[in-house]
Formats: structure tokens, C-alpha cells, sequence
């Protein structure tokens, strides 16, 4: 099939508007997540938010909207006890992370019939994307877009220096729960897309390339959101033409576009 | 006389049972160059500290004539990830923000402050150099002009000595002497040799604090108040040596 025709295809479209809107949501969260070193507890909340799949499965609620109240309730939590330093940070994630999949387990299990779409919570599924999934990923990512066009010093300077910024007067646990937040929020509304599994390589690959590149922070998100739209597109088409699954053909088109990138910075820029 | 910028009175502080301070008094007068000295662990960080307002005392009172944000802060060898995305520019322009304030005017006014408080310290040259790629004095005087870019009321620098050469050493201090004709600043040092000519009183941290209003001190007069700096333990001060005189 030619590939102008394919874009006339609905599911097509809604896939490519996924695909922008995931980007630009994980471009922009996905730098803060990356500058801060907050990788692992991303996966925790990732693998958390599971729980809550298997939670809306068993009493027949959206799945998604489980994950989302069980990823935000995972994100508190650990910034919570990390602050009050009850336990190690990452032992706090390890526990989170494991106890959300052991709870999706159960209740998956305990539910009748089979779950049907729970391969698509783990590895995503683009292109079945539906308009209600649209509507919610458009209102994150012009959440994540005002938050950190508003509060972007701030942002800036309270994952730089705490302390400092503690001192210039910026609320730093409003905006540490706020981003904690932001973060449960983005992962969540990118399950549907790139899975459980996947994720996180939406939300670190793109930025780790821009990087290669700039040491600005907001070169690094504007980069982080052109580039995770593009491997997405051209992750979506080749998974089409190879007839391979999406969401991990996308996340192969990210690792071989981070070596790409490698080897021009190596190559053309000599560095 | 003029009520003092910062006064504390009658300060304990305990981290969980450890005592660090104990009724400790000072007062901080405007236009004051305060040399804090004293041994490690002797209590000078978490004296600054209580005077940021970052520690809450058990014991005794601070309090400030001015508001806690018109305080420029230079903690002691600051810990930052050297991976940050961040310029020499933008840290320095943080000195700048205050609470969630969003500010579209005013920019041009704050790119001049950022531009002049650059010049001063010398990092013009390096202003989009991320912040992982300095030498140790150029961090350091990144970190000396974040803090006094806002012309604060009162500067606070912890050891700001620390991973800076000779040479820079002698324009810092020399910069601090030029500052102090409009700021308030207290100087944390354990070497109180080096910062002797550019101070104009001394406060003494060993759990306890003892003022001096002279910015010069003898040995026997810290054998006195049991404060086992440098000069004491290590016996001798190259190329200074401090006057011996009768304290009051």
C-alpha cells in the first residue's frame, strides 16, 4: 500500500495524534526526569500503576483510570518517604514497583473470563487508540505545556539546587509534589501507547540524544518532543510495512536513532 | 544605636542529642564584615544555617530585621550533579528569582544584573558553558555570584576558599572587601590567617561563641575560649603573623 493511502486510514490518524501528544507530554516531562535522575522512579511508578489495570479489570472500571489513581497514590508515597527518609529511596521503589504487579496479578487472575486487551496495557497499542484517549492526552500535554511555561525557573532551579532554591523562596515541595504528579500523569496517559514495559524509553532515549547535542534544558525538551514524534511516525510505519508490533518497533527506532547519533556526534562533530 | 540586621539570642541547637551550639548571642549590625571561625565540628555551618532559617533552634531566638530572602547564600562545597543541564548564565540568573513570582517585564533589567554580576567575577567568556565543564574556581565563582547578584541585605558565604587557587583567592577576598561598602557579609573560615586582613571582627564557633570586635586575634587569647583553629593546631601561619594585644 502506498503510504499517503495509509494516512487516510482513521486509526492512522488517531495513531499519529497519539504520537504527538505523547511526545510532547514525555519530551517535556521525560527532561526533567532524566536531568534529575528520577529513571527508577518513574519505573517504579510505571510498574505500580499496574495494580490498578488489574484492580479496574476485577470491578469493571476502566483499567486506565485504576492505573492512573495507583501511579499518582505510588508517586506520593515515594516522594513522601523518601523526604522523611523512612527507608532507602530505591528500596521504597523496589517495594512500589513489585507490590503493584503482584496486586494486577491477583485481581487480573481473580477476574472472570481473560483480559483481553492486558498485552496492549503491557506493550501498548498505538493504533488502537481511541478519541476518549485522545481527549485525555491532549489535556495532559497542554497541563505539562502551561506548568512548566508558568513555573519553568523555578522548575529549573529547584531540580538544580534544592537548597538554594529553598532560600530564593520558591515552594519547592509544591513544586516537587506538583512535578511528582505531572510525572504518575504522563506515564499513565502513555501506557495506552507505548505499555508498561516501554515506556520509559519514551521518556529517557529522546532526551539522551538532544543531549548529545545541547546542555540546555530547554533545547533538551524541544529536542525530546521533535525527535520522539519522529521515531514514532517512523517506528509506526515501519511496525505497518514489517507487520511487527508497534510500541516496540518504536522503541527500536529510539535505540538506533541514540547510536545514529553516537556515531554523527563521533564523526561529523568529532567529539 | 542602630537595632542589629539579624540578632540571636540565647540559641541551642541539637541534632537529635548531639548538642553543636550551646546559648550562643550575636548580633549582626549593618555594614558588618563578620569572620566566622572555629574548628570543624565546631557548629560554624549550623550557625549560618540558623541564621538562613534552614534550622530551627531548640533553644533561643533568631531573628531578622529584614526579610530572609534578601539573604545571598554560598553553602560549603556544594554538591551538584555535574550532568545538569544547566549554563554558568542561568545558575547565576537563579540568584535572582524570587518564590513562584512570574515575571515577563523586567527582563532586560535582569539580564544587565546577570551580565554585570558575571563581569565581576570574570566568567563572561563562559556565560553557555554548561555547568559540568568548569574548573573548580570557575564553579566556585559561579556559585559567589548567584549569591550576591540580588544586592542582598546580607551575604553568607560557608568556606567559599574551597577549589579556588591563589590568585582567585586574592580576588575573591579583595571582591568581598569591595561588596562589604554595600553589603552586610559573614565569612565562614577555618583559616582565619588567610581572611584576617579583609574582616572587621571575628565571632569564635566552638559549641560556644566568643565576638571579637578587631579583626585580628592572638593564640592565647583562643587557648582562652577553646577554639583549636588552624594557627593552634597546626602552629604556624605562613607569611602573616597576627599582633599580640590586650583584649579589652
Amino acid at each position: 500500500m502506498e503510504l499517503l493511502e495509509l494516512f487516510k486510514y482513521g486509526f492512522i490518524q488517531h495513531a499519529i495524534l497519539a504520537a504527538l501528544l505523547m511526545s510532547v507530554a514525555c519530551g517535556i516531562v521525560g527532561t526533567y526526569i532524566v536531568a534529575r535522575r528520577m529513571v527508577f522512579i518513574s519505573g517504579g511508578i510505571t510498574h505500580a500503576s499496574f495494580g490498578g489495570v488489574g484492580i479496574g479489570y476485577f470491578l469493571g472500571f476502566p483499567p486506565l483510570a485504576g492505573a492512573a489513581v495507583v501511579a499518582v497514590l505510588a508517586a506520593l508515597t515515594t516522594e513522601n518517604l523518601t523526604r522523611r527518609k523512612v527507608l532507602r529511596n530505591d528500596s521504597i521503589i523496589a517495594i512500589l514497583w513489585s507490590l503493584g504487579m503482584a496486586i494486577g496479578i491477583i485481581f487480573v487472575y481473580l477476574s472472570p473470563g481473560y483480559a483481553p486487551n492486558l498485552m496492549s496495557f503491557l506493550f501498548g497499542s498505538i493504533i488502537t487508540v481511541t478519541s476518549t484517549d485522545l481527549w485525555l492526552m491532549l489535556g495532559l500535554a497542554l497541563t505539562v505545556l502551561t506548568v512548566f511555561i508558568l513555573f519553568y525557573k523555578a522548575i529549573l532551579y529547584v531540580a538544580f539546587d534544592e537548597q538554594f532554591a529553598r532560600i530564593r523562596g520558591i515552594p519547592v515541595m509544591f513544586i516537587n509534589y506538583l512535578l511528582i504528579v505531572l510525572v504518575a500523569l504522563t506515564i499513565v496517559l502513555s501506557i495506552r501507547t507505548a505499555g508498561i514495559i516501554l515506556v520509559l524509553s519514551v521518556l529517557t532515549i529522546p532526551q539522551n540524544i538532544s543531549n548529545l547535542f545541547t546542555n540546555r534544558f530547554s533545547h533538551i525538551m524541544i529536542g525530546s518532543v521533535v525527535l520522539g514524534f519522529f521515531a514514532s511516525i517512523l517506528g509506526l510505519i515501519l511496525s505497518y510495512y514489517l507487520d511487527i508490533p508497534s510500541g516496540a518497533t518504536i522503541i527500536f527506532t529510539l535505540v538506533i536513532m541514540y547510536l545514529a547519533a553516537r556515531l554523527i556526534k563521533v564523526v561529523i562533530f568529532r567529539r | 544605636m542602630k537595632a542589629p540586621l539579624v540578632s540571636i539570642k540565647n540559641m541551642d541547637f541539637a541534632y537529635q542529642k548531639h548538642l553543636v551550639l550551646s546559648d550562643v548571642s550575636l548580633s549582626v549590625f549593618e555594614g558588618d564584615f563578620i569572620g566566622i571561625i572555629g574548628p570543624n565540628g565546631g557548629g560554624k555551618t549550623t550557625l549560618i544555617k540558623a541564621i538562613l532559617g534552614l534550622l530551627k533552634p531548640q533553644k533561643g531566638t533568631v531573628e531578622h530585621a529584614f526579610d530572609k530572602s534578601e539573604i545571598g547564600y554560598l553553602p560549603q562545597g556544594i554538591q551538584v550533579d555535574e550532568d545538569f543541564p544547566i549554563t554558568v548564565r542561568e545558575v547565576i540568573a537563579s540568584g535572582l528569582e524570587h518564590g513562584l513570582k512570574i515575571e515577563f517585564r523586567k527582563a532586560r533589567e535582569r539580564h544587565q544584573k546577570v551580565e554585570e554580576a558575571m563581569e565581576r567575577v570574570g566568567l563572561s567568556a563562559l556565560r553557555t558553558r554548561p555547568i559540568g565543564e568548569l574548573s573548580g574556581g570557575e564553579f566556585q565563582r559561579t556559585m559567589l555570584a548567584r549569591a550576591f547578584i540580588s544586592s542582598p541585605r546580607l551575604l553568607v558565604l560557608d568556606e567559599p576558599d574551597t577549589h579556588v587557587d591563589n590568585k582567585f583567592e586574592t580576588e575573591l577576598y579583595s571582591l568581598l572587601k569591595e561588596l562589604n561598602e554595600k553589603i552586610t557579609i559573614l565569612l565562614v573560615s577555618h583559616d582565619i590567617g588567610t581572611i584576617s586582613p579583609y574582616i572587621k571582627t571575628i565571632a569564635c564557633v566552638n559549641r560556644d561563641l566568643h565576638y571579637h570586635t578587631s579583626n585580628e586575634i592572638s593564640e592565647e587569647q583562643l587557648k582562652v575560649y577553646n577554639c583549636p583553629i588552624e594557627i593552634i593546631t597546626h602552629g604556624t601561619v605562613p607569611h602573616r603573623v597576627i599582633k599580640e594585644h590586650i583584649h579589652r
